[in-house]
């Protein structure tokens, strides 16, 4: 464990360093956000009866997201990976006294981490200071918080180990870009990154709501507006924890397999 | 021609990248769709309408990006001294650029747009006239020059900076994202801002309200003329970045 821990230290303090491509990334996320709640407003001036969640709670939403995109968007890739995989680097990492699977996933988690962590305070700060229904409202309760927390860890975890079958997924290919970015369409479309879950129609999103997509992103932002609360809410922190499970388990296997049949060629 | 040899070389990462570039368009055609069967109307403009402004700014920005992405990769152009040598040769820097990569992949959106637009020029109840016709063609043309003029800027910000300016994004891709809505529902100042500022207005809103017969007001459907002069302080920054231009020396 320890290994990876320290791992973990030096990929995310490796990767605090791009500071100013950060705080470039946090002004086009804001008016990207921002953009996002005037569109949303115009819906919901048009009839606020037939908005599915309140207003507030769409806006907390918006804010969460672009404070946390490093956390839940897919195509967020780690290129070394990918290349390692392709120009038969991996062999080398095999050679580590580690294990490949943990290994990628602890880089993952650090690379996304720090990202998000350089990102989200200021996005945060700017959107608590917005006016009323515009910004990011303030936590429901404090058990709410908590469980936001909670469920925000489960969803990160989820999205990575989705990831991880994408990369696994170029030992098949070797080309990995069709792959990619297919992977990346649909999970950005299913958990709600593009609207969120509720506007989608009734039954599409009771389909979606039990799958992995909605235990990511989806989940964590809505328990924190109080949108989901409840006998729900643990129903789908459950949830989560169950396709985590299933998800890191396919992973596993399926990278042995790939790791079986693997033919790194010499030179 | 070569690129496009090249590119048919990897058959299945061809169709998957295009088939990728489909669903993304295709996943802001289903938010559309979502939430257009929640809301019937969205600022007066009915469902068809909307579809009608998306499938237009789509197909811009798809003839937009076919040609001018080369653009796009341009900060790595100048990282790795790959500008240097096109310096050096007898023909205009911009052209060599722009035909340094043709992205045939993005084929996918436009198919995209045109299916869109089968659907929606008969759904949208407009009465077809010739002015109607060329209004349209005027906006797809239109918008094409102007996103192509966002492309320009952005490679051209790479002379001072060498890095690729992630905020120029909310205009292209922002602009493609946003644009699927007439643009007058984001309120009056993000109106105006696109109309005097990053004319994508200009193609998209005020041509629309001619279309759609809310205004009988003929200069609406020439204001995409008007937005093509854009292209001109984009060719001018760029002019100044290539006078500026050291290179990195690798």
């Amino acid at each position: 464990m320890k290994k990876y821990i320290s791992f973990f230290r030096i990929r995310f303090i490796n990767s605090l360093q791009y500071r100013a491509a950060a705080y470039a990334g946090v002004a086009t996320q804001f008016a990207w956000g921002f953009m996002n709640i005037l569109a949303f407003r115009a819906f919901y001036r048009e009839n606020p009866h037939s908005f599915p969640m309140e207003f507030s709670q769409l806006a907390s939403y918006v804010w969460l997201q672009q404070a946390f995109l490093a956390l839940f968007m897919l195509w967020y890739y780690d290129n070394e990976i990918f290349a390692s995989i392709t120009g038969g680097n991996v062999a080398y990492e095999l050679a580590r006294p580690m294990d490949l699977y943990c290994m990628w996933f602890t880089k993952n988690l650090a690379v996304r981490l720090s990202r998000a962590f350089l990102r989200c305070m200021p996005i945060l700060l700017v959107a608590v200071l917005l006016p009323e229904p515009y910004g990011i409202s303030p936590p429901v309760s404090m058990f709410g918080f908590f469980m936001f927390i909670i469920s925000i860890i489960l969803a990160f975890f989820c999205l990575v180990a989705l990831s991880m079958l994408v990369y696994i997924s170029a030992f098949y290919t070797l080309s990995p870009w069709g792959v990619r970015i297919m992977a990346s369409v649909l999970t950005e479309f299913l958990t709600g990154a593009i609207i969120p879950l509720p506007f989608f129609p009734e039954k599409i999103m009771r389909i979606i709501s039990l799958t992995p997509f909605a235990s990511m992103q989806n989940l964590p932002f809505r328990i924190y507006s109080g949108n989901i609360a409840g006998k729900e809410m643990l129903y789908g922190i459950l949830l989560q924890v169950f396709w985590t499970a299933v998800l890191v388990l396919a992973g596993r296997l399926w990278i042995s397999k790939a790791l079986n049949r693997a033919v790194v060629q010499g030179g | 021609m070569i690129h496009v040899k090249i590119q048919m070389q990897y058959k299945v990462s061809f169709f998957m990248t295009m088939a990728g570039q489909f669903l993304t368009s295709f996943s802001a055609f289903l938010s559309i769709l979502f939430l257009m069967s929640r809301f019937p109307q969205v600022e007066d403009f009915t469902y068809n309408e909307v579809l009608l402004c998306f499938a237009a700014v789509l197909m811009a920005f798809s003839i937009a990006e076919c040609f001018a992405r080369g653009f796009d990769t341009f900060s790595s152009m100048i990282g790795n001294g790959e500008f240097d040598r096109i310096m050096v040769r007898p023909r205009n820097e911009s052209f060599q650029v722009l035909a340094s990569r043709i992205e045939l992949t993005r084929v996918g959106r436009f198919i995209q747009a045109a299916v869109v637009f089968a659907y929606a020029i008969p759904a949208s109840g407009i009465k077809w006239s010739f002015g109607k016709i060329l209004t349209l063609f005027l906006m797809i043309a239109g918008g094409t020059v102007v996103f192509s003029g966002l492309f320009l800027v952005y490679a051209a910000l790479c002379f001072f900076t060498t890095e690729g300016l992630e905020f120029m994004n909310i205009f292209t891709d922002g602009g493609r994202e946003f644009g699927r809505f007439p643009l007058s529902i984001y309120g009056e100042e993000i109106l105006k801002f696109f109309t005097y500022v990053v004319p994508i207005a200009l193609f998209q809103y005020y041509p629309m309200l001619y279309l759609t017969g809310r205004s009988e007001n003929l200069l609406y459907m020439f204001l995409p003329v008007i937005g093509c002069l854009f292209i001109i302080p984009c060719y001018i920054l760029w002019r100044i970045g290539i006078r500026h231009y050291k290179s990195t020396g690798s």
